[in-house]
């Protein structure tokens, strides 16, 4: 008897796809305005989704008092090596602090000195107890006027018809049931992508990762399947994270100023640069060249400083306090051991992602990009995800108030659910969700750059990945969804070779090495002026089409994106040639 | 890293399958289990939401796990972890969430 998913129809005006953080400060913008109807559907419950889960160890970007919002913008361009969209952190910048003071508002604990100032920890960083962020976010979202929210969808693609979105489908990661949503706008904000290369711990905990195992880039597939452009995908995060747990080591290198230490005990804290591609890059080196493991110095801390790491820890990355209570020795007594993780595609951090204009607006007429998966702008975190969220919001209402009418395109999600409907009634084969997945993360790890590799790849490593995944999609075809659930994890899959494939194009496309570790191109070793532009791309009929855009510095007029009559793009940027 | 469900304990409330990030969490029998043990991220957010102690975290041993367990309990404001190994509490590390991190 062969399955058929049922299938139900929603209707509103504005869908946003994931709430995270960008999408649920979103939908709580869009209530505050309140004459549209917001519909997020969420592929697990916004409540504890996405990055926040676990909660986050403190406000990573804020412009603290003395400073002004370029000097954010200066520190990131720097910290990129000049591979940023200007436009885009000045204006997201400017929004950090009011985020900041709003989520305070509703609940969120922030330190405060004697003189009720918030208390900050190096130039950016402001210190609070972030266990609980996200269901405060969640709360504030809930709480909208006119927004509604559906958990345990994991939504699939975007129903785009000559250039504009009028929608998106997905399925209940809990019944055999799919859901077409019809919108006048989509706000994607699915977040960034991690489980491509093979992780630190391949074994029982294959998903103890320092980036959510299920954020999948989807975002960045289902983009990339309409032809939106991309940007900078190449730009891969690579992060100094603590061994085994891989827990953020931010706490204890700037909260009790920990430096970095190789194995014979000499301190290479600065000596390869101290931009954040440059320190995986230093504990790469110490290590290729024998002098690891490397460590996070904290024996000369105290018993009492100690005490406050564990508790830290609870709050953000429980596994690590229980990795030193159960080994029997805390950071006062024994140094953090660190390591650097496998790469991620995350546009929170570098600036890999939907190429946007200013509104937060993609190429693709009526779909909005903010977070992790929006590009241009690194070292967003979450304020900046969430002003990104507000800004797109924004951008989202004025295109409603132009009135933009939708034709009726009935029937287009057929092939979507054709697909779903194919692999639950796949027959068996000898090869599972599992194996195709271990074999990408195997072509990743060894021919773009993994783990194994030390981060380094070459041009014809990249000609052998790219082969070798075009080839997975065949058997990814075949493969056979027994429920639900494993239909979840065949389009986590599929999210992420979609994005494997852009990404190794992109690392091709980009012949210089700007940023070590990052993108070490062995083939190409220096940094190239040349190459101070952006490396963009769209998937066409034929493959993957480069596109090298001009830097939008902070003299150039702001980036918006127009539309012809017929919603093909008219105006996206200049061009290289 | 994972969890296990302590069966005896579990009430079947759903809220654990309700919260994991991942949706790894089922229900057989009015019982919860994690389906997949291998795809935990260790959020610990199922814990923080079961009223029963029902469920305990662990490291794997690839990540230096040895058995030992964590599990939670709120009470107002205080959030209690606790370790233990076997059937010994080895200590409790007591967090007033009103209160930041120092770091
Ligand atoms: C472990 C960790 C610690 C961090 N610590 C800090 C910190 O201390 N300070 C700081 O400022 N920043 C920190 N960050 C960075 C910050 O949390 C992120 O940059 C930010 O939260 C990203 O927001 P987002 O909305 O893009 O993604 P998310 O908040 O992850 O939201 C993405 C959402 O989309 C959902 N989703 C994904 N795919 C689908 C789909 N197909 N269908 C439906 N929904 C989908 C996900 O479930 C999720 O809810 C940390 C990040 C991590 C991972
Ligand atoms: S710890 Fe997190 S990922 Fe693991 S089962 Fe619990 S909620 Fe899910
Ligand atoms: S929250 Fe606790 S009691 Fe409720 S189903 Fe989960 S394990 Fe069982």
């Amino acid at each position: 008897m062969s399955k058929n998913i049922t299938v139900e129809e929603l209707n509103t005006d504005v869908l946003i796809i994931g709430g995270g953080t960008a999408g649920c400060y979103g939908a709580y913008i869009l209530g505050q305005d309140g004459r549209y109807k917001v519909l997020i559907a969420e592929k697990a419950n916004i409540k504890r989704s996405g990055c926040l889960a676990a909660g986050v160890n403190a406000i990573n970007a804020y412009i603290t008092k003395g400073r002004v919002p370029q000097d954010y913008v200066d520190y990131c361009k720097n910290d990129a090596k000049g591979i940023v969209r200007e436009d885009l952190l000045l204006s997201m910048s400017e929004g950090l602090n009011e985020a900041t003071k709003n989520l305070e508002d509703n609940g969120l604990v922030i330190l405060k000195d004697e003189n009720g100032e918030y208390v900050t920890r190096g130039n950016r960083n402001i210190k609070i107890n972030g266990e609980n962020i996200k269901p405060i976010l969640a709360k504030m979202a809930n709480d909208s006027k006119n927004v509604s929210v559906i958990n345990h969808v994991n939504i699939t693609d975007l129903l785009v018809k000559d250039n504009r979105v009028y929608g998106a489908v997905g399925f209940d990661v809990n019944e055999e049931k799919a859901y077409v949503i019809n919108a006048k706008s989509v706000l994607m904000a699915t977040g960034g992508a991690s489980g491509l290369y093979k992780p630190n711990n391949p074994g029982f905990s294959r998903h103890k990762m320092w980036y959510p195992p299920f954020n999948t880039g989807a975002g960045y597939a289902m983009g990339i399947n309409v032809g939106a452009e991309m940007t900078t995908l190449e730009m891969r995060f690579i992060a100094l994270r603590c061994k085994d747990t891989i827990a953020p080591t931010g706490t204890i290198a700037q909260g009790v100023k920990a430096k970095q230490m190789n194995g014979v005990g000499e301190i290479y804290e600065t000596k390869y640069g101290v931009a954040t591609c440059e320190r995986v890059y230093g504990t790469t080196v110490e290590n290729t060249q024998g002098r690891g493991p490397c460590y996070l110095k904290t024996d000369v801390i105290s018993k009492e400083q100690e005490e406050d790491l564990y508790k830290a820890y609870l709050n953000m990355a429980p596994s690590q306090t229980l990795k030193w209570i159960e080994g029997g020795q805390g950071p006062a007594e024994q140094n953090v051991e660190i390591e650097g993780t496998e790469p991620y595609i995350v546009g929170g951090h570098t600036a890999s992602g939907f190429w946007i204009d200013d509104d937060r607006a993609t190429t693709v007429k009526g779909l909005y990009a903010a977070g992790d998966v929006a590009g241009g702008a690194p070292q967003k975190y979450v304020t900046g995800a969430l002003v990104e969220g507000k800004i797109a919001a924004e951008g989202i209402l004025k295109l409603l108030d132009e009135g933009n009418s939708l034709s009726d395109f009935d029937g287009a999600f057929e092939p979507i659910i054709n697909n779903y409907n194919k692999h639950l009634n796949n027959s068996d084969s000898n090869i599972s969700i599992e194996q195709v997945e271990e074999a990408m993360q195997k072509i990743m790890d060894e021919y773009a750059g993994g783990i194994s590799k030390h981060y380094q790849f070459n041009d014809t490593g990249l000609v052998i990945a790219r082969k070798l995944i075009l080839g997975l999609f065949e058997v990814f075809e075949k493969l056979k969804a027994t429920d639900v659930d494993e239909l979840l994890q065949i389009y986590e899959l599929r999210d992420r070779l979609i994005v494997c494939l852009s990404l190794i194009e992109h690392l091709h496309a980009r012949k210089e090495t700007r940023w070590h570790s990052f993108a070490e191109n062995m083939t190409h070793q220096e940094e190239d002026d040349n190459y101070k532009l952006y490396i963009n791309s769209i998937k066409e009929a034929d493959g993957i089409k480069i596109i090298k855009r001009p830097l939008v510095v902070d003299d150039y007029k702001p980036l918006k994106f127009t539309f012809n009559e017929d919603n093909s793009i008219n105006y996206a940027g200049g061009v290289v040639l | 890293m994972s969890i296990k469900i302590n069966q005896d304990k579990c009430i079947g409330c759903r809220k654990c399958i309700e919260a994991c990030p991942g949706n790894l969490i089922k229900l057989d029998n009015k019982k919860a289990f994690i389906k997949r043990d291998r795809d935990c991220w260790g959020c610990t957010s199922c814990l923080k939401e079961c009223k029963t102690q029902a469920i305990e975290f662990f490291l794997g041993a690839d990540v230096g796990g040895r058995g030992t367990i964590l599990t939670f309990k709120e009470e107002g404001p205080i959030k209690h972890w606790i370790f233990s190994a076997g059937d010994r509490e080895i200590r409790t590390i007591d967090i007033n969430s009103l209160e930041s991190n120092k770091y």
